[in-house]
């Protein structure tokens, strides 16, 4: 068979929504939330590192994260962690056979749950 | 009573190396009419070197698949109606994923290649059960296949946009449905760019217009690969 040379210049458009179905969003939402959690867990690793500068430098950080731009970018990774988190419980239970038919109304379901757990840590964060 | 609708067909021209562009055509239709009898109208009244590919005209050959304001449509079975209003816009344009041979027609040749790889029959027995594989041996009368291998799901397919060497849905759902996996065709079908290259987009189901539902063959597919390989580790045959 012939050579298929491959385009990873055509990845951007992986992240084009227009036009696209249900399937397609949760495809989409899959990879950024993905990509999200990627440079989360550099940054966290970064963040631990200030374990080792003593225990002045670390307090110093903590007291820093303590502010409401650092409070919103934790409920983002939340909010990452149970949309890919859930939505990869659809794609595995889909993915071998069961419930393909239903992957919208599984999709619509599992981020419904995602969203209510969201707004619950939200509170939870912003009025502690 | 006919309805006269005022609509802007934007076609996607290519010619050999030449840059692409877009021509503009105003046009009176029927709302009720086809993408494609406007396609036609064009070729016939205003441009004879537009290049196009059809045949039957009602959904069974499946060579009409194109690019309709940026949605896979097989245009014959395409009501203007369903895509514009009056006074819009139709942009019609090639499949994505083939190479475009002139304007809106494109190059399908490894895509039927690979059809015929993996075993998929056009024509079945009418006991052929297409959807959820039931299957009558015993019955002798003849249909054809659900799929018209129209390859709009290989031109909706996010996967197949990166990968060219990726199967596609079509493909993986012919061999699903030819139900031979032989070791030609497992071949094929259990590697990285087989069943497991789905990324479960499931844009493939959504665009199929014969029911197809690629997406779900894809899944059951690699349910019975997964089966085949348990019982192969504890030498179940």
């Amino acid at each position: 068979m012939a050579e298929h040379p491959q385009k990873p210049a055509n990845l951007i458009k992986w992240f084009d929504p227009r036009n696209k179905s249900l399937g397609s969003w949760a495809f989409i939402l899959n990879r950024i939330t993905g990509l999200g959690l990627t440079v989360y867990l550099f940054l966290h690793l970064i963040m631990l590192g200030q374990l080792a500068r003593g225990p002045e430098a670390y307090d110093g950080f903590i007291a820093l994260v303590k502010n409401p731009i650092f409070l919103a970018g934790e409920l983002l990774v939340i909010a990452a962690a149970l949309i890919h988190g859930l939505n990869g419980i659809r794609i595995g239970i889909t993915s071998f056979g069961i419930a393909g038919g239903k992957q919208k109304q599984l999709f619509i379901g599992l981020m419904t749950v995602a969203v209510i757990a969201i707004v619950y840590f939200a509170i939870r964060m912003f009025t502690h | 009573m006919t309805q006269t609708w005022t609509v802007t067909y934007e076609i996607f021209r290519k010619k050999g190396n030449q840059a692409s562009h877009y021509d503009r055509f105003e046009m009176k239709v029927d709302p009720d009419e086809y993408v494609l009898d406007g396609i036609e109208r064009i070729w016939a009244f205003n441009d004879r070197s537009l290049v196009f590919s059809h045949a039957c005209h009602h959904s069974t050959c499946g060579a009409c698949g194109m690019l309709v304001n940026g949605v896979e449509k097989l245009t014959c079975i395409t009501p203007i109606r369903s895509v514009t209003k009056d006074g819009g816009v139709i942009r019609v344009e090639p499949m994505r994923n083939f190479p475009v041979i002139s304007d809106l027609s494109v190059d399908m040749t490894v895509f039927y290649q690979r059809m015929e790889s993996v075993g998929h029959q056009p024509v079945v027995s009418n006991g052929f059960e297409d959807s959820k594989g039931k299957f009558d041996p015993e019955d002798d009368l003849l249909r054809l296949s659900d799929c018209i291998e129209c390859g709009l799901c290989i031109s909706a397919c996010p996967i197949a946009l990166t990968t060219p060497a990726y199967l596609g849905p079509a493909v993986l759902a012919g061999a699903q449905q030819s139900g031979d996996l032989n070791p030609c065709v497992l071949d094929l079908v259990d590697s990285e760019n087989g069943a497991w290259r789905c990324h479960s987009a499931y844009e493939c189901t959504e665009v199929c217009p014969s029911h197809v539902d690629p997406a779900w063959r894809i899944m059951d597919l690699r349910k019975k690969l997964v089966s085949r390989r348990i019982k192969k580790f504890f030498g179940i045959k």
